[in-house]
């Protein structure tokens, strides 16, 4: 008897929670504008989703206080996806059938954001992600966009300027991670195009902390004229040391992946002369007076470092600014919210300037930026230079 | 079965089964469906667990990954060689078995903490494998799964049917599980667990058990993984990360080890709890942590035996007056 009690007392248990998470829509209907969000603002990938979430709120906080959008004011629901795709499934279902979200926009990476691609095309729901994989966008699905540059345009932007300089013939070490990964195969896919060999491809786990064995043999192949080394977190910089300290003479590119103060950090010395392609937020008081994507950039720069301190800036929380802005301008546009009048607006985008460049969309494409997006880089007296 | 049910064995599973049959009564959307889904995968995945952790007492830090296994298996079976879901399942699961089976005879001979050692182990191996097949798997990416599960003409597609699916596999899970420790081979484990030397001086052959014991709750992990994946309709490698064995562990030590009922608290617990803490936002974590803590302090036993040995306090004395 006394087993049955517990035994029903632990059921009870399982029951409360159950409903304790059915309350009901938490957010009850008050005529603002709902935007759905979930990042990863903790776990690996927190550097995505921690800016992310902090522009989010910092902008809608100053929206709402300018009057809102339409006459509406705006309102955040954001979760913590941790970068889990399985988490992000359960919380666009949550953003869907609970809250009621009017747009969503999220996905710090790519994994969480190709996982969810099913849900908010069958809800139809408009969706801007965060995430950088070409697979989001490519081919088109009708109701999902996105703000950041893909890898692919990464290898172009690098390869036009290898082009550039006289190089057909480079190495390449790629971290095996997600974004390594998926860069590797865009460059291999791309090179042709530019006349670029790769003549040797190396990987590396994320987490090693020795890469003179892969570097060493790119070393020793015939020809090289330069190394590239798609990579993300501390890996490119451990390559970059590791680089310096065999003595290569060709020079190094990286990717966008590292287009962080940190990495310069991490790599110190051995990261002089290094290029890369970035956004132009990372050199926003460098870019001449007549650029016009210097105004957007500085602003947003300010403000971010105004509020999280000196240096706290990234092209991650970039991305969020711009789908934001890009969301709020297509409902001003259309003076609607609604899902299908949104979506529709959206993809009307033209010469929208955000931080990642000039934005026109189209039926056809759902990202709208052109090359000229990236800046190459190169990082000179411990700080990025512009290379064009 | 009445019979069955009218038993002491029998009557948690008789609130269980009026539980999953009354919970829809308070669903007020498909998410609330997906939640309980999700409890139900879990809750079964923590069952074959707690058998071998909380019965013979034998660690695995490794379930994810046979779970991730079995979810690749009918994700890779049934998208690119277009096998139906339930044979792509049950290749899985025989898969997934033989492995298991090849792994614990070395594997169990460890004690301790090399056998926790191994089989964290082993369960990142497979992550690694998964990560690095990339023409197989898509890599850290993922892939999705679009065929629908389905047996002769009957298919899950809805929250609702999955509901049901769920909900019906954990009450029978449940009733082979009780079934299965109150039999010869469920006191061998838990004799396996008071003391090895002493089972095998009575007779009970000490690898076999804890040998089947562990295929048994990988396979169900397999099962399992392969369910959810096409439930979820998208798997990807971090299924098969060390966090989330871990994961899996807490659930069967929070609701109880050598508890089948606790392993569903646990599941419940861990799975509802996350959903509700977001409304901390920032504090998430901390009020997460904070209440596992909380459990281990006051409820060291896990959260259903403890309550059953407070229970158990109470009924000795009658009036909350101190026994004599």
């Amino acid at each position: 008897m006394r087993r049955r009690l517990m035994r029903a007392l632990g059921m009870i248990a399982l029951a409360l929670g159950m409903v304790i998470v059915g309350r009901g829509p938490l957010y009850a209907a008050d005529g603002s504008i709902r935007i759905g969000s979930f990042l990863a603002v903790t776990g690996p990938a927190s550097f995505l989703g921690d800016p992310e979430l902090k522009t989010l709120q910092m902008y809608i906080e100053l929206i709402n206080t300018d009057g809102g959008v339409n006459g509406r004011q705006l309102e955040l629901i954001h979760y913590d996806s941790q970068a889990n795709p399985k988490n992000a499934v359960g919380f666009v279902k949550r953003l869907i059938d609970q809250d009621e979200v009017d747009i969503i926009i999220g996905g710090s990476a790519s994994g969480e954001t190709l996982a969810v691609m099913p849900l908010v095309d069958k809800a139809e729901v408009p969706f801007i992600s965060l995430a950088g994989s070409i697979k989001i966008i490519d081919p088109v699905q009708k109701w999902v966009f996105k703000t950041p540059h893909t890898d692919r345009m990464a290898c172009q932007k690098i390869f036009e300027h290898m082009q550039g300089e006289g190089i057909q013939r480079i190495g390449m070490i790629s971290g095996t991670g997600g974004f390594g990964k998926s860069m590797q195969g865009q460059c291999q896919e791309v090179a042709g195009d530019y006349g670029i060999e790769i003549l040797a491809d190396e990987t590396y786990g994320p987490k090693d902390t020795d890469m003179t064995a892969q570097l060493t043999k790119i070393k020793g192949t015939e020809g090289i004229q330069a190394v590239l080394n798609p990579g993300f977190g501390q890996g490119p910089a451990i390559v970059t040391k590791n680089f310096r300290q065999l003595g290569f003479e060709v020079p190094m590119y990286q990717s966008h992946g590292v287009a962080s103060k940190k990495y310069i950090e991490l790599a110190g010395e051995a990261a002089e002369g290094v290029r890369l392609p970035a956004a132009a937020l990372l050199v926003a008081d460098k870019l001449p007076d007549t650029d016009r994507q210097k105004p957007v950039v500085v602003a947003y720069k300010q403000a971010f470092e105004d509020r999280h301190g000196a240096g706290s800036v990234s092209t991650f929380g970039g991305h969020a600014y711009d789908a934001l802005f890009m969301a709020v301008e297509a409902m001003q546009r259309c003076q609607c919210s609604d899902a299908a009048g949104v979506r529709d607006e959206l993809e009307k985008t033209a010469g929208f300037m955000g931080t990642a460049g000039e934005v026109t969309m189209s039926p056809e494409d759902h990202l709208g930026l052109g090359l000229s997006a990236f800046r190459m880089l190169e990082v000179k007296g411990g700080d990025w230079a512009l290379l064009d | 079965m009445l019979k069955v049910l009218a038993s002491p064995r029998g009557g948690g599973l008789l609130v269980l089964i009026v539980l999953i049959a009354l919970l829809p009564l308070g669903f007020q959307n498909n998410f609330h469906y997906d939640v309980a889904i999700r409890v139900g995968f879990n809750a079964i995945v923590v069952v074959g667990l707690n058998l071998l952790i909380g019965y013979a007492g034998q660690i695995s830090l490794g379930h994810a990954g046979f779970l991730a296994l079995g979810a690749y298996a009918s994700a890779i079976l049934t998208g690119s060689h277009d096998w139906p879901p339930v044979l792509a399942m049950l290749t899985g699961a025989v898969g997934v078995g033989l492995l298991a089976f090849v792994v614990a005879r070395p594997v169990l001979r460890l004690k301790g903490h090399y056998l926790a050692m191994a089989t964290l182990g082993m369960g990142m191996i497979i992550a690694i494998v998964l990560n690095t097949e990339s023409q197989l798997t898509g890599g850290p990416d993922g892939m999705s799964v679009w065929v629908s599960f389905g047996v002769a003409g009957l298919e899950a597609n809805t929250p609702r049917q999955w509901y049901w699916l769920v909900g019906a596999l954990l009450v029978v899970w449940v009733w082979l599980a009780l079934n299965l420790i109150d039999s010869p081979f469920g006191r061998a484990l838990k004799a396996v667990h008071g003391s090895e030397v002493a089972a095998e001086v009575v007779g009970v052959d000490t690898t076999s058990v804890k040998v089947t014991v562990f295929v048994v709750s990988a396979v169900v992990a397999s099962l399992v993984g392969s369910l959810s994946a096409h439930y979820i309709s998208f798997i990807s490698p971090q299924e098969a990360s060390f966090f989330h064995s871990i994961e899996l562990v807490i659930m069967a030590v929070l609701g109880g080890m050598a508890s089948i009922y606790g392993s569903l608290v646990g599941a419940a617990i861990l799975t509802v709890l996350p959903q509700v803490l977001t409304a901390f936002e920032d504090f998430e974590h901390l009020v997460f942590g904070l209440v596992m803590m909380a459990v281990m302090i006051f409820m060291p036993k896990g959260i259903v035996p403890s309550l059953g040995l407070w229970l158990a306090g109470r009924a000795r004395r009658p009036g909350g007056e101190a026994a004599p």
